[in-house]
């Protein structure tokens, strides 16, 4: 399977800052690639520089099998763009933005009007299509914003943090709504900075930071490069946290790290099941009230810590 | 990159900020309730210290045609700080990154400011006619007069536009223009005759193009100076205010269009 985007090498520097340190990455056709990162990563520079909107100081980019540099038009009919903000004119009803671009794009008055119909039908926006876009919620402006980058029915989409900014609920509707579009083929390209987005949304993820990528795999693959399962257990006296500290320690494959604040300890295990109950006869037999215990897997919350070597909560205190 | 996309793409993003003018009537309201509040203060706070022998009648047909050519200049903020917002919410990427025109984007900005100027230039020409302003000549002329006006405000939105991509926000395009543009069009013949201004203020105000235009329409409208002694300018500026406002117009054009297309490609969402 040929790869949709493709990018070698991207250099990016603003005066002595440099905000992309040779950034490779690769797309295949019809996956999703979650590019994630903190603030100021440079995923959002990398998003610019693919879909024409800034060239980098050095590297190589193509999309859709098209040389970003040499055939930037080219490139823009073939792909879609929600940036980091909706970028919906609040004046216009939702059908005025999507007629709109679709006028831009040089579909002809009458298809960018059937478009724009069958867009609003698709992302739920009917009722609110003919009411100016100032009037919608942050949810359904997203969804406007998306709708506008799709309307060219482009192979190759870029969403830059599609859902910072928007409440749980909207979060999840909006997930929904690009699964059904990478189901239908679409390849696509997602930053965040939710690693729980990444891990619901793409098959591969590259991880940047700094401007460099300093991890890529699946999201299984990252999370096994942290290590396997861990055991938390939460007091209802904070005063206990040593003594269940003490008693359990013998059962770790690593260090416990205490949190007085949440009154709960964190611990590397390996065991399963069998370790959780032993663990709790443990502490529950010195006498030491539990008001929660559980084994978690390694979130990409983990993962992205362990990477980019910043201490969590845990370990500072 | 044909000839006919940049016509259809500026007439899309024209009708895009037209749009814009009908669902907030009050942004028309904004521009012109202080140019009127202008003509009441000068006509009859100023009016009468100028024009003490006619009560200010005649300051009053005098003044109107400057109340035009400071309106217009002021109208042009707004193809700036619409183009700032429209940097800052995103839209300008949305645009960059479609397979449209590249300058399109500005044409159909600037174009679309002009119909917002015919549009005050009404609404001020009606309150001109309220406080005693008229045109005492031909139509033509008085058309010319009009297209003068919208010729020049013409050329310097193409400066606000390339001032609203250069800086971070609306707010800053509002700020640095009030101060370029009340110097602008104070320092002219816009309020007072200009024999009245002292030595390197005068030369300023005489070479001001913003005088230039404002002395255009008021010949072209046939509106006299309110000391009936006063002699015809003999600058050459304004002894050919219609020229040399359209030479103006002209140099801003040839500077500011690459200028601001060259800054529009660079602009980046903040």
């Amino acid at each position: 399977m040929s790869n949709a985007i493709r990018a070698t090498g991207l250099v990016k520097r603003y005066g002595s800052v440099t905000a992309l340190d040779g950034v490779d990455l690769t797309v295949r056709e019809g996956s999703v690639l979650g590019l994630l990162g903190p603030n100021g990563a440079g995923k959002t520079t990398v998003v610019r520089i693919l879909t024409t909107l800034l060239r980098p100081d050095a590297g190589e980019a193509e999309v859709a099998g098209l040389d970003v540099f040499a055939d930037p038009r080219g490139v823009r009919r073939r792909l879609g763009l929600s940036g980091q903000y909706a970028a919906v004119d609040e004046y216009l009803t939702g059908f005025e933005n999507l007629d709109m671009i679709g006028r831009l794009y040089h579909l002809g008055r009458r298809r960018a009007r059937e478009r724009a119909r069958e867009l609003l039908a698709q992302f739920d926006l009917v009722d609110a299509g003919d009411r100016p876009a100032k009037t919608y919620s942050g949810g359904m402006r997203r969804r406007l914003d998306l709708a506008g980058a799709l309307v060219a029915s482009p192979p190759v989409l870029f969403l830059d943090e599609p859902t910072t900014g928007l409440d749980p609920r909207s979060r999840t509707d909006m997930w929904a709504v690009i699964q059904k579009l990478v189901a239908g083929g679409t390849t696509l390209l997602l930053t965040t900075q939710y690693l729980e987005e990444a891990d619901v949304l793409a098959d591969d993820i590259v991880v940047i930071d700094h401007g460099r990528v300093i991890a890529r795999g699946t999201a299984d693959q990252l999370k096994a490069q942290v290590g396997g399962e861990r055991l938390e257990v939460t007091v209802a006296d904070a005063a206990q946290l040593a003594e269940v500290s003490r008693l359990l320690a013998p059962l770790g494959v690593g260090a416990p790290v205490l949190d007085e604040h949440r009154r709960s300890m964190a611990m590397p295990v390996s065991g399963g099941v069998e370790l959780l109950r032993g663990a709790l006869d443990r502490i529950v037999d010195a006498g030491v009230k539990v008001d929660d215990a559980g084994l978690r897997r390694p979130t990409l919350d983990d993962v992205f810590l362990t990477l980019t070597g910043e201490t969590t909560e845990e370990d500072v205190a | 990159m044909s000839a006919l996309d940049v016509v259809v793409d500026s007439a899309v993003v024209a009708k895009r900020n037209l749009i814009k003018i009908k669902r907030v009537p009050d942004l028309l309201v904004a521009t012109t309730l202080s140019p009127i509040m202008f003509v009441l203060l000068f006509a009859y706070v100023f009016g009468g210290a100028i024009d003490p022998t006619g009560g200010g009648a005649a300051y009053r047909e005098f003044l109107i045609a400057g109340i035009f050519a400071q309106t217009v200049v002021f109208g042009a903020v707004i193809t700036g700080a619409g183009l700032a917002e429209d940097v800052r919410k995103g839209i300008i990427d949305r645009f960059r990154s479609l397979p449209m025109a590249p300058s399109a984007v500005l044409t159909g900005r600037t174009l679309s400011d002009v119909v917002n100027n015919v549009l005050v230039l009404i609404v001020m020409s009606l309150t001109g006619l309220l406080v005693g302003w008229r045109i005492n000549t031909s139509f033509l002329e008085a058309l010319w007069g009009y297209l003068l006006l919208l010729i020049f405000a013409y050329a310097i939105s193409w400066v606000l536009a390339f001032i609203g991509l250069l800086v971070p926000s609306p707010e800053v395009v509002n700020n640095a223009s009030f101060i370029v543009i009340f110097p602008l069009t104070f320092v002219a013949n816009t309020f007072v005759p200009l024999d009245t201004l002292p030595g390197p203020l005068r030369v300023f105000a005489e070479w001001n193009p913003v005088s230039s235009v404002t002395e255009a329409a008021r010949n072209l409208f046939g509106n006299p100076d309110p000391d009936p002694n006063a002699v015809e300018p003999t600058v050459w500026s304004l002894a050919h205010p219609e020229l040399y406002t359209l030479i103006w117009a002209a140099a801003v054009l040839v500077v500011f269009v690459p200028l601001a297309n060259m800054q529009y490609r660079r602009a980046a969402s903040r």
